[in-house]
């Protein structure tokens, strides 16, 4: 059973954006596409480690500021010929509201 | 029964007759009369040949063994004299020859004016191989050389000569060049494009006398000017060679009256080619005359054709200079244009639309789309759909694609490839398909692009198509995979189009993506705030995080931060504020920069509005070490301290920063002013380099120190530090306006060349709007973005803490 925590105001996160949640286990950034939809990964390219949070979104994707990896939203999946995977988490809006699931995020210090 | 066909002129139009007749195995014993001493060769690439790009025997159509293999019998360099209509001879310096069929192909004599002095050697006429022989002699001991007429040949024998080294001025009658093909914008470009070769162009001249005693030595206008001249070549003009026909009693008005099956007024004669009219016009173009050729060739088999005359177009074969022109583009009522103009690229186009067609085309620069126009025209295709972005060619034609292969491949099979030969898609296909698989086997069997040759890239490009791999052509390279566009094709859409919005660019032009990518976007918000300052909102999400951030992101995902020090001066109290605040923020690195500034490295993300906000109450500013914009201004002390300084170095370098700080651009602007010409501030290889001397100013530009290392070139020298002001912001502008995104002024000089960039810049009108626009976009864009952000301070930190409830 998802354990859904509200997190902040759709509207905090600039559309084609993102912003950071800090947890006990690192840097959560969640995203938000040009279509209102939001995704939350771990805030770090499988690559070199860079903030995916500074990226630019385009699409369902972002691309990493460091060295242009471009890792899919929806799979945490890099692109093209790269090769790599960067954890995501389930997260949704309602009412205008990102919410998170604080379980998983939970289960992520174990993993 | 074989028939004697007697043919008199060895010509292009004549010689394809007879090509016509033996592929039809016509029974005719042909006896082929010529003045010139030789066969048939191509007229029409004469030019080359006066050139040096090619010689004779490149161009020879018909050798001896042609004519033997087909039974021929040639009369080279013999006149014929008369024609006896009642006995069926002509009469030659050979004696006399009977005929069952005649054929009149005289073509064309050069019109001379009548001006004293005409005769005089080293006056001639650009018409056959003789005449291109002596003027390639001419040119071998240089000279000077006055071509009058500023038509097709007159151009392109001016080009020849110069290109041999002569120097060469044309004297035109009429307001600009070629006014029967080019309206007078494309005149200009032209003429232009010729004065940059060295050929002097005088329009509105009227030439008075041609002066000499026993050869030419001059040229007098009728305003009284003289110019020297070793050699004088008259282009003015054609007239048909109609003499035989009229003393035949022929039926002749300005040229020999013939029928649509090409028969003049005695059934038996036939004439074709420039010497002919048909319905009260005249042919000069070499398309037209091969249409007549294969009618005139069907009346001699008796299967007769009907010749119409077609719409025809023109290309200009000067290397360099790419001209095409169609239609009737004369300005009228009813009539409306449509134009395009690029000037950095010398681009014109411009169509004439009546009546929901196309029914004019002009194109300069650029003609690479002028068979689909020359199509529309010809066809009268209905525009009505198309014509916000006709004018951008077939590419921008409903999701049609811009590749110009793919474009060649969605052609139909009637669609004509070579103008001159009259070949369409289809018989190349099938040529190759038959095994000729290479340009030289494709114009041996086709004759596409065997005449004039400006088709041969698109025949090349059928090629391509439909042989597939082994034919690889270069083609522009698109900005990215959201698009098939280049940086150019985009920015010349945001301006035209009037584009103001990222969405509104994705919808006009065909975006593949919803929002673009990491490579398009901030090309996109660039180009878009450049241009429309006042209507476009910068987006910065489609900004890199650096300029979204303002600071430099490092490879730990800290930042670095730089005040900006105005010309790299700074004061005690800077100082202490910058120590302080590195010692406050633990920042781990401070470095002294190239520019002159210095860069606290390893902030963190969530202190960078504090640090700014601290560094603001200090005085000082975002020194956008991050931003595709104005840098640094780098100076040395100059007359303040240095005993060599010539001018205020420090002072001016701090009025530049001051006025262009905040400037988005293409890619990062680096200024630098030294004091004299030891140069200490390092100016000459900045983007903009300012030296002082004793008199005043030199201006450079385009210098470079990283990847690539480059010395600028001088643009200009100025007198005052209000010049120098002015010409920095008009050569920042233009370059902002002009430029591929991530180009660095150097790059974008090696584009447009620096003499382009000198004319806008030497004509005040120009230079005093681009300055206007400069200071327009300033008043948006030149704010502070720390003092702004500091205030929103929101995207710096999390946007919640997790880390109790996990605790709990």
């Amino acid at each position: 059973m998802s354990n859904w925590i509200d997190i902040a105001a759709l509207e905090e996160v600039p559309q084609r954006g993102a912003r950071l949640v800090k947890t006990p286990h690192g840097c959560v950034a969640i995203f938000r596409t040009a279509g209102d939809e939001v995704f939350a990964l771990d805030n770090a390219c499988p690559h070199k480690n860079g903030p995916l949070a500074d990226g630019i979104v385009h699409g369902k994707a972002v691309t990493c500021p460091l060295h242009n990896w471009v890792i899919s939203l929806e799979t945490g999946a890099a692109q093209g010929a790269d090769k790599g995977q960067v954890a995501t988490y389930p997260a949704k809006v309602t009412g205008g509201r990102i919410l998170l699931d604080a379980d998983f995020l939970q289960q992520r210090a174990v993993a | 029964m074989t028939q004697k066909l007697v043919v008199i002129g060895a010509g292009m139009a004549s010689g394809r007759v007879l090509e016509h007749l033996f592929e039809g195995n016509a029974d005719f014993d042909v006896t082929l009369f010529n003045a010139e001493e030789r066969g048939n060769y191509n007229r029409i690439m004469l030019s080359p040949v006066l050139s040096g790009e090619k010689t004779y025997e490149d161009i020879v159509t018909h050798d001896a063994d042609w004519y033997e293999a087909n039974n021929v019998t040639c009369h080279f360099g013999t006149h014929v004299t008369a024609i006896d209509r009642q006995a069926k001879t002509v009469t030659s310096t050979k004696g006399t020859t009977s005929y069952d069929k005649l054929l009149i192909a005289t073509g064309s004599a050069p019109f001379i004016i009548p001006v004293q002095g005409k005769d005089l050697p080293g006056v001639i006429t650009y018409r056959d191989l003789d005449d291109t022989n002596a003027m390639i002699q001419a040119a071998e001991t240089g000279g000077k050389a006055v071509v009058i007429g500023g038509g097709l040949l007159g151009l392109e024998a001016a080009a020849g000569l110069a290109e041999r080294g002569m120097e060469v001025t044309v004297l035109h009658l009429m307001g600009h060049l070629m006014e029967r093909q080019l309206d007078e914008a494309a005149g200009f470009l032209l003429r232009r494009d010729l004065e940059k070769r060295g050929i002097t162009v005088k329009c509105r001249a009227s030439t008075a006398a041609i002066l000499g005693t026993d050869k030419v030595e001059g040229v007098l206008l009728e305003d009284n000017e003289g110019l020297e001249a070793d050699l004088v070549v008259m282009a003015v003009g054609i007239r048909p060679e109609t003499r035989l026909a009229t003393d035949a009693g022929l039926e002749v008005a300005r040229g020999i009256e013939v029928g649509a099956q090409l028969q003049t007024s005695d059934p038996d004669i036939f004439a074709v080619g420039e010497c002919v009219e048909f319905d009260g016009q005249l042919f000069g173009l070499v398309a037209p005359l091969y249409d007549q050729a294969k009618v005139l060739a069907h009346s001699l088999m008796e299967t007769p054709a009907v010749f119409t005359p077609k719409e025809l177009s023109t290309k200009l074969k000067v290397t360099g200079c790419d001209l095409f022109s169609a239609g009737d583009f004369a300005s009228g009522e009813g009539r409306e244009d449509i134009v395009f103009r690029d000037p950095a690229r010398g681009v014109y186009r411009r169509l004439v639309i009546e009546d929901d067609c196309v029914i004019g085309a002009v194109m300069y620069g650029d003609t690479s789309d002028s068979n689909w126009f020359f199509g529309l025209i010809r066809d009268k295709t209905d525009i009505a759909d198309m014509r916000d972005t006709l004018i951008f060619g077939p590419a921008y034609q409903g999701g049609a694609p811009s590749d110009p292969l793919l474009a060649v491949a969605a052609l139909p099979r009637d669609a004509e490839i070579c103008g001159c030969n009259g070949i369409c898609k289809g018989q190349i296909e099938d040529a190759i398909a038959a095994g000729a698989t290479d340009i030289e086997a494709l114009r041996s069997q086709t004759k596409a692009s065997a005449s004039c040759g400006t088709c041969t890239g698109l025949v090349e490009q059928v090629l391509s198509v439909t042989l597939g791999d082994d034919f690889v052509l270069p083609t522009a390279q698109p900005v990215c995979g959201c698009t098939d566009m280049t940086h150019e094709d985009l920015r010349r859409m945001i301006k035209s189009q009037e584009l103001k919005s990222l969405p509104a660019v994705w919808q006009a032009c065909d975006w593949k993506t919803p929002c673009g990518c990491h490579v398009c976007r901030p090309a996109l918000n660039f180009y878009l705030l450049a241009d429309w300052p006042l209507d476009y909102e910068d987006d910065p999400q489609s900004r890199f995080v650096n300029e979204r951030k303002h600071a430099n992101i490092q490879k730990d995902g800290t930042f670095s931060v730089v005040p900006r020090m105005w010309g790299g001066i700074t004061t005690p109290d800077e100082l202490r504020a910058i120590a302080d605040a590195a010692e406050k923020y633990a920042v781990p690195t401070v470095k002294v920069t190239g520019g002159q500034r210095i860069d606290l490295l390893g902030v963190k993300n969530e202190d960078l509005p504090a640090i700014w906000h601290d560094l603001n109450q200090a005085g000082m500013v975002s020194g956008h070490a991050y931003s595709k914009g104005l840098r640094t201004v780098k100076t040395c002390v100059g007359s303040d301290h240095c005993r060599f300084g010539t001018q205020d170095s420090t002072g001016l370098g701090i009025q530049l920063e001051k006025a262009l700080w905040g400037s988005w651009t293409p890619h990062k602007l680096k200024l630098a002013v030294s004091g004299c010409p030891r140069n200490c501030a390092e100016a000459t290889c900045k983007d903009i380099g300012i030296v002082c001397v004793d008199s005043g100013y030199q201006i450079s530009i385009g210098g470079a120190a990283g990847m690539d290392v480059r010395e600028t070139s001088l643009l200009c020298q100025v007198a005052t530090e209000a010049e120098v002001m002015d010409v920095v912001k008009a050569v920042t502008q233009s370059y902002r306006e002009n430029a591929r995104y991530l180009d660095r002024i150097y790059k974008w000089m090696d584009k447009v060349g620096l003499d382009w960039i000198q004319a806008q810049i030497a004509d005040l009108d120009t230079r005093a709007a681009l300055v206007a626009r400069f200071d327009l976009s300033q008043t948006i864009y030149r704010k502070d973005p720390w003092a702004q952000q500091v205030v929103k301070s929101a995207p710096y930190i999390p946007l919640a803490n997790l880390t109790l409830e996990a605790a709990e």
